[in-house]
């Protein structure tokens, strides 16, 4: 299925034909150069499919690199801050990989197959930095972005869909483990990842097989509460899972244009996926060393529980001399917690050592005024929402 | 007091020029302009040669004339408005073709097409030329600080000047990498620059384009990826690097000058060719023309290039030895040609699909890096390439005003053309012989584009020479290398747009910051006159 792709600027993903079909609203978005939905009918309620039954997106746009070779095991530890060296076969790892400024370029998900075959899933276009850094490395990659049709089943509910679809002893599944099924003569890869911090998986197939399966699917959700779910419904369950997104919590450090944007790990959170004490180097570990034994650190990214009802978008954060100490990268109205909160990049010690007294600006549009609130926020864990379901072994049935 | 005086003389009414001209006008001061041609305009004409339809004749397409500039002239009210187009593309000779857009996407896409890698290298590649074009901008308005001068100002603007140059204010400040990336890639030769980005011919050759347009530099010589940025620094309201078409013709931008000019009560007069500057006890008093008129002024304000204004219209006596010798030595080598044609009707060119905006700007035929060196080769030994870089584009497909419907302007920039021809140089029969290799190099790619010819109109450097006034024919008044920017433009100890010659200034593309119509060194140049003359400057440009 090759698409003439001659002067047009999105792409097609093989679900296209369903996903276009699903959309009540024609609301769509390009991510990462394709064409998807936002919203199929109300993203209120796509967003209770992912916390109440079942909720399907079409995945595939996720820049997906394949990482094949005698030397894949090594490479992909050299790539990441995280120590793999132990990583077992048929398992996933959620990383971050830097620059050698030990500056973040992207966080996502490496699956390994065996210790001469990864798959590498994220949100930024790494082609070029992956060739570039396999210098010396006996190792091929490929981009098979285009060659691989990936849905997210995420949910309560979603287990015993995947149950119904073909998916057997699923429940045994344990998080950040996959399994290969054959299902209606299809191979299926399926994970048990996922972006909503809740009971969920990916799966990942043949794009020839990408119709028949959303539709298998649909069928065997039909009695699951099974709903397709948005762009819009997704960026709610991961905020409140405290889940970072690149180039919206934090720029990537290829693609910032100011230097002084780029982060480290230590400075969005992700510092506990830095294991500078693995016996093998890797890209960006003596500048992170650096970091860390400086104490050099500017800034951190940390969860708010903010006053009131109203969500702070792009809110300025103050403390209580009204000086500006940071600002609110992405936020919500939880439904599921009823609470205002938000995720927010804050200059240090603010976030670490200084928790009180810190105040958000939110400009809240009432009919062409805006209404003006200073609202006064808590320092919270930034994984706001973790329900127990999420990592149970076996996982909950419905049958 | 003699007749015709006035405060300030602007030889020369090119857009830098009026300009100039316009800023001092709008400062209330009494500015009379004088202009060899029977036409105002420079190298930003649109002239009728043929009737029925307007030439681009010189520069043909607008992107570095600083918005600031057209805001504080009010140049919308005189007529100006620019037209972006939406893309641009290379013809290949197996039948494909490559493309940019005004879209990102299709852009990327369109990359990808030639090679996955250079997709996703076109992403840092367009960061890391952004960044080097917003380091640029706060320079390009500066005048360049005296780096071997004690005074307060030179201190202060070295100092402002290394400010931008970490880009303090643009982006916050770059770190130590970055400073070292841009000295890098001001000194580089593109083909090496490309390199470290991109692996398909294709991409690398499209992209070069832009890096010896105008030059007498080839792709592989030191220097010519500043020429890119050169081409790349300027903007279409607020998109950096885009390229648009000055509506009725570049000829547009300078009557709207001159609109701005006279309406601040300023004069401009054609026909009056400088002669030579008059002066009195060291110092520049007026000006004489062929026709045996006088003027005078307090201060006389240059817009020719360096070499005109200090080996014609000055006398050697009136300047010291070194730095007639520095002008002497100015690089400003002719490199381009020019063919305008008047078409019956759209060409077809096979290789471009119906309908794709990518044919909606600038067309190419050059696929290799080294098939543009071998251009360049040919140049050096005196002769037109055989084989060119051309820029070629129709804007009458976007503008209503060039042509009648469905007629059509096309305007073919040619790379590269000696001003000194080898073997006898150039002649009537040879410029004609010249324009039919052009438009049968074209023919290669567009059966049809002969037959829809109704008149053409060739430029070689010596026409640029004997009707613009620009030496050798050089577009840009002076090469544009490291050793003739900034604080070395146009010589060294002279870039602050005074010359030796008291009361005397030049303002032309031979100064800071250089070729292209751009009409920085003209606002520059007269916030340079404003202040030694203590009239209060205002405007969004200061």
């Amino acid at each position: 299925m090759t698409q003439d792709l001659r002067y047009s600027a999105l792409k097609k993903t093989p679900f296209h034909s369903r996903t276009s079909m699903a959309s009540r609203t024609n609301k769509y978005y390009n991510w990462n150069g394709y064409t998807v939905p936002t919203e199929y009918s109300t993203t209120e309620l796509e967003y209770t499919a992912a916390r109440n039954g079942t909720s399907v997106m079409d995945l595939t746009p996720m820049g997906k690199y394949e990482i094949t070779g005698d030397h894949a095991h090594r490479f992909v530890d050299y790539l990441v801050t995280r120590d793999l060296s132990e990583m077992k076969d048929n398992t996933v790892a959620y990383i971050i990989w830097c620059n050698e400024d030990g500056k973040v370029i992207d966080d996502g998900t490496i699956f390994k197959f065996s210790s001469t075959k990864f798959m590498l899933c994220c949100a930024v276009k790494i082609y070029n930095w992956l060739n570039d850094s396999a210098y010396g490395f006996d190792v091929s990659i490929s981009d098979v972005t285009d060659t691989i049709a990936a849905l997210a089943i995420q949910g309560p509910t979603s287990c015993s869909t995947l149950k119904k679809f073909g998916a057997t002893d699923l429940e045994k599944l344990k998080p950040f483990e996959m399994r290969e099924y054959k299902i209606d003569g299809f191979n299926i890869l399926i994970s048990r990842t996922g972006f909503t911090g809740d009971l969920g998986y990916e799966l990942w197939t043949d794009p020839k097989n990408a119709e028949t399966t959303w539709d298998n699917i649909e069928i065997a959700g039909k009695e699951l509460k099974l709903r397709p779910f948005g762009m819009h419904a997704l960026e709610m369950t991961r905020i409140e899972a405290g889940f970072i997104q690149t180039n919206t919590d934090f720029m990537a450090a290829e693609d910032s244009l100011r230097p002084t944007r780029m982060r480290s790990p230590y400075e969005i959170g992700m510092g506990w996926l830095v294991h500078l004490n693995k016996n093998s180097y890797f890209v960006g570990k003596k500048a992170l060393k650096k970091e860390k034994e400086e104490n050099t650190t500017e800034r951190c990214l940390v969860g708010l529980d903010i006053d009131g009802d109203k969500p702070a978008h792009g809110s300025v954060i103050y403390n209580s001399k009204k000086e500006d100490i940071g600002i609110v990268t992405a936020a919500l109205w939880s439904p599921i917690m009823k609470k205002n909160i938000a995720l927010a990049s804050l200059k240090r010690p603010y976030g670490i050592k200084i928790k009180e007294n810190i105040f958000a600006e939110i400009y809240h549009p009432e009919e062409l005024e805006y209404r003006k609130i200073w609202a006064r926020c808590k320092v919270v864990k930034r994984q706001f929402f973790n329900p127990e379901r999420r990592n149970k072994v076996p996982a909950d049935l419905y049958e | 007091m003699p007749k015709n005086t006035h405060d300030v003389i602007v030889v020369g009414a090119g857009h830098n020029g009026l300009t100039a001209a316009s800023y001092m006008a709008k400062a209330g001061l009494d500015v009379v302009v004088l202009e060899k041609n029977d036409w105002i305009g420079g190298a930003a004409v649109s002239r009728e040669l043929y009737p029925g339809w307007k030439y681009s004749n010189c520069s043909y397409v607008c992107s570095l004339l600083r918005p600031e500039i057209m805001r504080d002239l009010e140049l919308y009210k005189y007529g100006l408005q620019i037209i972006p187009y939406e893309g641009s593309a290379t013809m290949m000779k197996n039948g494909d073709y490559y493309t940019h857009y005004h879209d990102h996407d299709m852009t990327i896409n369109s990359i990808r097409r030639h090679s996955h890698k250079d997709a996703e290298a076109y992403e840092r590649y367009s960061r890391d030329v952004l960044r080097q074009c917003k380091i640029i901008k706060p320079l390009l308005k500066m005048t360049p600080p005296d780096l071997t001068s004690f005074k307060p100002k030179d201190l202060f603007g070295a100092l402002e000047f290394a400010k931008h140059f970490a880009a303090k204010d643009e982006l916050d400040g770059l770190g130590e990498k970055e400073i070292y990336e841009t000295i890098r890639f001001y000194t580089m030769s593109i083909r090496d620059y490309l390199e470290e980005y991109f692996e398909s011919e294709i991409t690398k050759a499209h992209l070069a384009g832009s890096a010896i347009i105008g030059t007498a530099l080839g792709p592989c010589s030191p220097g010519s990826a500043y020429v890119l940025l050169h081409h790349y620094m300027g903007e279409v309201d607020g998109s950096v690097g885009s390229w648009g078409y000055a509506r009725g013709g570049m000829g547009s931008i300078t009557q709207a000058m001159m609109g701005c000019l006279k309406d601040h009560g300023g004069e401009v007069k054609p026909s009056s060719e400088v002669t030579n500057v008059i002066t009195k006890n060291g110092k520049a008093i007026g000006v004489a023309t062929q026709n045996g008129d006088e003027y005078y002024a307090k201060k006389i304000v240059s817009n020719l290039d360096v070499k005109r204004t200090f080996l014609k219209i000055t006398e050697e006596k009136d300047l010291p030895d070194d730095f007639v010798r520095s002008v002497k030595n100015f690089k400003i080598r002719g490199s381009s040609g020019k063919l305008n044609i008047a078409l019956d009707a759209l060409p077809d060119f096979p290789c471009i699909p119906e309908g794709d905006p990518g044919g909606g700007g600038d067309m190419h035929f050059t696929e290799t890096i080294e098939e543009m060196e071998g251009a360049y080769d040919d140049w050096k030994r005196g002769e037109w390439s055989r084989n060119p870089y051309v820029d070629m584009c129709i804007p009458s497909k976007s503008d209503p005003t060039m042509a009648e419907p469905g007629k059509h302007y096309m305007s073919v920039f040619i790379q590269y053309v000696p001003f000194n021809l080898a073997n006898g140089g150039w002649n009537e029969e040879r410029k004609q012989e010249f324009g039919r290799h052009i438009v049968d190099c074209i023919s290669e790619f567009s059966p049809n584009f002969k037959d829809l010819i109704n008149h053409y109109e060739v430029r070689t450097p010596l026409e640029l020479e004997n009707e613009v006034g620009l030496t050798e024919g050089n577009i840009f008044q002076g090469e544009l290398t490291m050793d003739q920017l900034m604080f070395n433009r146009p010589v060294p100890g002279y870039a602050q747009y005074r010359t030796p010659l008291k009361n005397m200034y030049i303002c032309s593309s031979s100064t800071h910051p250089g070729g292209g119509v751009m009409g920085a060194p003209g606002a520059n140049a007269a916030r340079e006159v404003l202040l030694d003359m203590n009239v209060p400057q205002k405007g969004n440009y200061y």
